[in-house]
């Protein structure tokens, strides 16, 4: 008989107050958000909408990175390449067949997905360091190609022209926010799933101890695979309205250093052990890097950085999570 | 290979650089069978399981697990057709409870997808090796007798046809490795063959049926646990004579 159907209250009981403790931190990112919104309404600015499409597209990028760098231990430095990726899938949809942006993000999805799958089979049997390296080399490699590549404008740039505005949304800039918002919360899920399915699981083992976790039959090759592959169509959807909310796109905005550093960052100041970790991180680094554009200079935002990364690796290696669960552990 | 081995291998070599680590083993093991190898430190033992178990890769020679020709296979693919091992050092996923620990051979070496049953038969697994009560506890909770029966939990949870238990008693008292033995006789009555690799030559004459001699990556002897500890090579590399 299995424990589901012996009915044992103990077991339903912790299954219930697990259930509590998933959906309780969803319904409050719901209602932070739904607040933010109606905030970003009443106030009726277009910099409100850009500043929370900052901070959501950076939530999509923590979520996305933490996916291979979080719960697989493989620290992907190429988080701008597969981001750009998506910028100029979106740039080459917008320069030939037009499409919507709805349905520019799917291309741009399985564009980095693709990429993710290519480089991960030709770099996932490299361990650490060296697979760090080897994106490293991938981002070099993209900047390269997207330089000398005329079509996309190369290295002068290329201008994509959005609407003012768009039926049902109103302003372009508030669509974008709201698309921005819903990408950021199918990435959350998607995260949230992984790290609760085997595919999850499989990856915290190898995270541990690869030879340990594939003699423990756990296909370490493909988890890998997948984990690079989702992650990196996540980054590229992430991309996929850049050009729309900047309307001008070079080499250096899209593989733009503040991307590769803050998609990294977010999730190890937040914490990288669980989905909650990098929403945390990028919501509060994209704000902090937002407060300081508006009242001193955006060119503090990499310095913020900076200095949260140095003092949470000394003081909190484990991000905020990391320090919130230690001192629950302690008080316990 | 010997039709009634369940693990065979024949002339398995091992180099790192210029170095033979293994010079052309051959092995087998029967069905249920209970075999010790033993061997001074750097004779290969660890060598040899890595390379049948596919941490590492043979340099030639070739490797058969129940009939099927294993030696290019990925080690996930071994584990999942039924080979077990645990490690000289315990290296459990210090990232997941004891429990999920037992959790990942039985997802993915014994291929179960019912999260439920999973659960269950983890419990069962925890219980048989005596970690019932650190079930929710982090690895690095354990003691090092506890650290051994995780490490056997784990290769007993991919429900294994052969185990190979590489010096599952190092480090342990006179009464935890008779704890540990006790556990891999059980294990071995419920029809898992056992190779057992330990230096305790107290656990290695009473656990196995037949013992294998490495010395610089070859095999000297093999026989009765008795006929071995009186062969005079065997006395000669473990004694220096």
């Amino acid at each position: 008989m299995s424990l589901h159907s012996t009915g044992n209250p103990a077991i339903s009981e912790k299954r219930a107050r697990l259930s509590a403790r998933t959906i309780v931190p969803l319904v409050g990112m719901a209602i932070a958000i739904a607040i933010v919104f109606f905030g970003l309404d009443w106030v009726g600015t277009d910099y409100g909408y850009l500043a929370a499409y900052t901070v959501l597209q950076y939530v999509v990028l923590a979520t996305a990175w933490n996916i291979l760098g979080g719960y697989a231990g493989y620290v992907n430095f190429a988080s701008a390449a597969f981001f750009a990726v998506g910028v100029y899938t979106s740039v080459i949809v917008y320069k030939t067949v037009q499409l919507p942006l709805i349905a520019t993000i799917p291309l741009a999805a399985v564009a980095a997905g693709l990429l993710g799958l290519a480089v991960g089979y030709l770099t996932l049997r490299l361990r650490g360091t060296f697979f760090s390296i080897a994106t490293l080399a991938l981002s070099v490699v993209m900047n390269t190609l997207v330089v000398n590549w005329a079509f996309v404008g190369g290295s002068r740039g290329v201008y994509v022209l959005r609407p003012q505005n768009i039926d049902y949304f109103g302003p372009y800039t508030r669509y974008l926010c709201i698309v921005m918002l819903i990408m950021a919360i199918i990435s959350v899920l998607i995260a949230r799933a992984v790290e609760r399915s085997w595919l999850g699981r499989g990856l915290a083992a190898l995270k541990d101890d690869e030879i340990a976790a594939e003699c423990a039959g756990v296909p370490a090759l493909r988890l890998k695979l997948a984990a690079t592959a989702i992650s990196g169509a996540l980054m590229g959807a992430a991309g996929a309205p850049f050009p729309f909310f900047v309307t001008y796109v070079d080499p250096a905005t899209a593989f733009s250093l503040s991307i590769a550093v803050n998609t990294i960052a977010m999730p190890l100041i937040g914490g990288t052990s669980t989905w909650i970790g990098p929403v945390i991180g990028a919501v509060l680094l994209g704000s902090l890097q937002q407060i300081a554009t508006v009242t001193i200079s955006s060119a503090l935002n990499l310095l913020i950085v900076g200095v949260l990364m140095v003092i949470f690796i000394t003081l909190a290696p484990n991000g905020i999570v990391g320090l919130v669960q230690k001192i629950r552990e302690r008080r316990t | 290979m010997s039709a009634a081995s369940v693990l065979s291998s024949r002339g398995v070599v091992k180099r790192f650089g210029g170095f033979t680590a293994l010079t052309g083993i051959d092995f087998d093991l029967g069905p249920n069978e209970r075999v010790g190898l033993i061997g001074p430190n750097g004779s290969g033992k660890s060598t040899f399981v890595n390379c049948v178990t596919g941490a590492l890769p043979c340099d030639a020679g070739k490797i058969d697990f129940g009939g099927t020709d294993i030696t290019d296979m990925a080690a996930w693919r071994r584990a999942r057709l039924g080979l077990a091992r645990s490690f000289q050092i315990p290296r459990p996923f210090r990232g997941l409870t004891v429990r999920r620990n037992i959790e990942v051979p039985l997802a993915f070496a014994a291929g179960m997808s019912d999260q439920r049953e999973i659960e269950r038969q983890a419990e069962e697994v925890l219980v048989r090796v005596g970690l019932a009560a650190k079930s929710r506890k982090a690895p690095r909770s354990l003691s090092q007798v506890e650290l051994r029966k995780l490490e056997l939990g784990r290769a007993l949870a991919a429900r294994p046809k052969v185990l190979i238990a590489d010096e599952a008693m190092a480090g342990l008292s006179d009464s935890e490795v008779d704890e540990i033995l006790v556990l891999l006789m059980q294990l071995n009555d419920s029809g898992i063959a056992i190779v057992l690799i330990e230096h305790i030559m107290r656990a290695v004459v009473r656990f196995s049926q037949r013992v294998i001699v490495l010395v610089a990556g070859a095999k000297i002897a093999e026989g009765t646990p008795q006929d071995v500890m009186s062969h005079p090579e065997v006395v000669r590399a473990y004694l220096g004579q």
